[in-house]
């Protein structure tokens, strides 16, 4: 279980993570989403104690990572940037960690088999690919055979074969009742590894929520509506629960309302459509809407999109139980 | 590919039986592998080796040869052990710039992450870098120092301008060898912590070995004289060089200060590797 209390994270004038709070549960893969610069990379860093926060704090299992005996035992972490000496061949790279917790070899053999690099075990870091690179830190992570386990972006560049394999380790790990908390900017690979979602847009938290919560808002159907008079219409399908996107000058993406209640509305103000489609909203669509609100909300952008207060919810996932900070921070 | 059924015990299991967890003699384990696993460790020390013992030789062999042309006034100051030890100077960047790679090699890397992750608390990697590098150093530039020695008062001894380690101060310089370059160990790898680039910590710490005595020497000489023997490189050296000059605060206070340089550049790393973000 990791707990996650109003967490701030402050670099100068740039605030990376803002008054961000979750709990982590172990037994399910938690995927932890948000577009680049959200701050995904820094709260797990603050998690491992590499990043000392602003604000808040972080307890795994209860206890600051500092005050473990033996951390390694307790969290595996799978850091973004690589974190291996080039130099140094992956065996040599496993065993000095070990040695720092009295880990024995065998423990060292074992990791490197299961993630499958014995054929390269005694080469340098330095030379190893992407992917190489990126079982290296799981073997590292898994070193401790810990209950809680934070890897940021592991799929990065692995192959399908490869990312098959996160998967299905990771689901086993969670499995086993381990916490396994996984950061992606896939929505689709996530509705696939991961039970529940923690979605953060500009540092702060946008939806705490399960994927199956997720993939039901997300295949609510959205209306692509297409018409000369676009603005006009927009203003008369704007209603409690209806989200519109302009998208370009003259069409409309709406949710909330069947095509033939458009349709009728169009008719009686006398506004000629010249495209009506109903459609499914991709996860990776549900997910951009869902933090490009935050987006636009922190951003206050010029690109606002029209967004009828209240509606409480991003377009797409408006039937899920979200908790949008940005709708509560403004009601 | 697999399942994790045949990783080992069940979660938790394997702490709890094993007594697994971090302590200062387990870091320093996991450090003596980090350095022995590096070939550029290896060489670098092997280089020092090299620069102490061949140096030393070869310019005490030189002195010997060119005894005959030299000015009564360098006859009377000629110092033969400190002759025999002049690779010291040379091995002294090896020393040093393996001793900033400690830290910059692991900042530059990444691994710093992944040391910092096994050892919250930090200070331990700290103390056991020191330790792990301090001692290697200590041991083969002692051991090099004493070849160096031997081998160079042979190259005077031709012109009968050699000592031994029975003469009063000998044996203290010669140990001073190794003293003096693991103090400079130190010093390396306390910067490396401190400026964490590699570069960056090479030309400090080199800036304040070699180019500092030299701006010194640019002063007004009633400056630069009151100045120069406090300088860490001036009170470092003074152990292994047995005839001195008037000035020199003396072999074993001048090195308690070089140690005192070292000791505050090593607390200054200590209070940054706790507080900065890795
Ligand atoms: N050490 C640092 N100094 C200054 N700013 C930083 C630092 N680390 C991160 N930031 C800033 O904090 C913000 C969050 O960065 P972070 O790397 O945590 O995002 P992320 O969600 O992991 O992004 P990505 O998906 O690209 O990996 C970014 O705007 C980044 O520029
Ligand atoms: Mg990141």
């Amino acid at each position: 279980m990791i707990e996650v209390q109003g967490l701030t994270k402050r670099y100068g004038e740039k605030v990376a993570v803002s008054e961000l709070s979750f709990t982590v549960r172990p037994g399910i893969v938690t995927g932890f989403l948000g577009p680049n610069g959200s701050g995904k990379s820094t709260t797990m860093r603050m998690i491992v104690g590499l990043d000392q926060p602003s604000e808040g704090s972080v307890l795994i299992n209860g206890q600051r990572y500092r005050d473990f005996r033996a951390p390694l035992c307790e969290v595996g972490a799978l850091l973004e940037a690589r974190s291996v000496h080039t130099g140094r061949s992956a065996y040599n790279h496993l065993l000095a960690l070990a040695q720092t917790h009295g880990i024995p070899r065998r423990r060292v053999g074992d990791v490197i088999e299961l993630v499958g690099l014995g054929g390269v075990a005694r080469k340098r870091a330095g030379g190893f690919s992407l992917g190489m690179g990126q079982r290296l830190g799981i073997a590292a992570a898994l070193l401790g055979d810990p209950g809680t386990l934070i890897l940021d972006e592991p799929v990065n560049g692995l192959d399908p074969e490869g990312i098959r394999w996160i998967r299905t380790l990771l689901q086993d790990l969670a499995a086993q009742g381990r916490t396994v908390l996984v950061s992606s900017h896939l929505m689709s690979e996530m509705a696939l590894t991961a039970e529940h979602l923690v979605v953060i847009g500009q540092g702060r938290l946008i939806a705490d929520m399960s994927v199956a919560d997720f993939v039901a808002g997300a295949s609510e159907n959205v209306v692509h509506v297409r018409s000369p008079r676009a603005p006009e219409l927009r203003d008369l399908l704007l209603a409690a629960d209806v989200t519109i996107r302009a998208d370009g000058a003259d069409v409309l993406e709406v949710s909330g309302l069947p095509s033939s209640r458009i349709g009728e509305i169009a008719a009686a103000a006398g506004i000629a459509l010249s495209e009506l489609t109903p459609r499914q909203a991709s996860l990776e669509e549900a997910f951009m809407a869902l933090t490009h609100d935050a987006v636009e909300y922190h951003g206050g952008s010029a690109s606002a999109l029209p967004h009828q207060p209240g509606d409480g919810s991003a377009p797409a996932a408006g039937g899920a139980r979200l908790e949008t900070h940005g709708a509560g921070a403004r009601s | 590919m697999t399942t994790l059924t045949d990783v080992g015990p069940a979660r938790g299991e394997l702490t709890a039986q094993a007594g697994y967890g971090v302590t200062q003699r387990r870091v320093l384990l996991s450090e003596w592998t980090k350095l022995r696993s590096l070939r550029s460790t290896l060489f670098s020390l092997l280089a020092a080796i090299v620069f102490v013992v061949a140096l030393g030789i070869l310019i005490s062999w030189a002195q010997a040869s060119h005894w005959d042309q030299e000015s009564p006034i360098d006859r009377l100051t000629f110092d033969p052990t400190n002759t025999s030890l002049s690779g010291v100077f040379l091995a002294q960047l090896a020393i040093g710039v393996l001793g900033v790679l400690m830290f910059s090699g692991e900042y530059g890397t990444g691994m710093i992450r992944a040391t910092i992750t096994a050892v919250p608390h930090r200070l331990p990697v700290l103390w056991a870098k020191s330790i792990v590098f301090g001692v290697v150093t200590l041991v083969l530039m002692t051991v090099s120092s004493f070849v160096a020695f031997v081998g160079g008062q042979a190259m005077l001894s031709s012109k009968h301008i050699d000592t031994t380690l029975g003469h009063p101060g000998v044996l203290t310089a010669v140990f001073g060898g190794g003293l003096y370059l693991t103090v400079v160990a130190l010093l390396g790898v306390a910067l490396g912590a401190l400026v964490r680039s590699t570069a960056g910590g090479i030309a400090t710490l080199f800036g304040v070995l070699l180019i500092l005595p030299l701006i010194v020497n640019f002063l007004p000489s009633s400056w630069s004289n009151n100045i120069d023997p406090y300088l860490p490189s001036s009170a470092g050296q003074d152990i292994f060089t047995v005839v001195r000059d008037s000035s020199s605060l003396g072999p074993w206070t001048g090195f308690l200060l070089f140690c005192g340089y070292a000791a505050v550049l090593l607390a200054a790393a200590a209070v940054v590797l706790r507080r900065r973000d890795a």
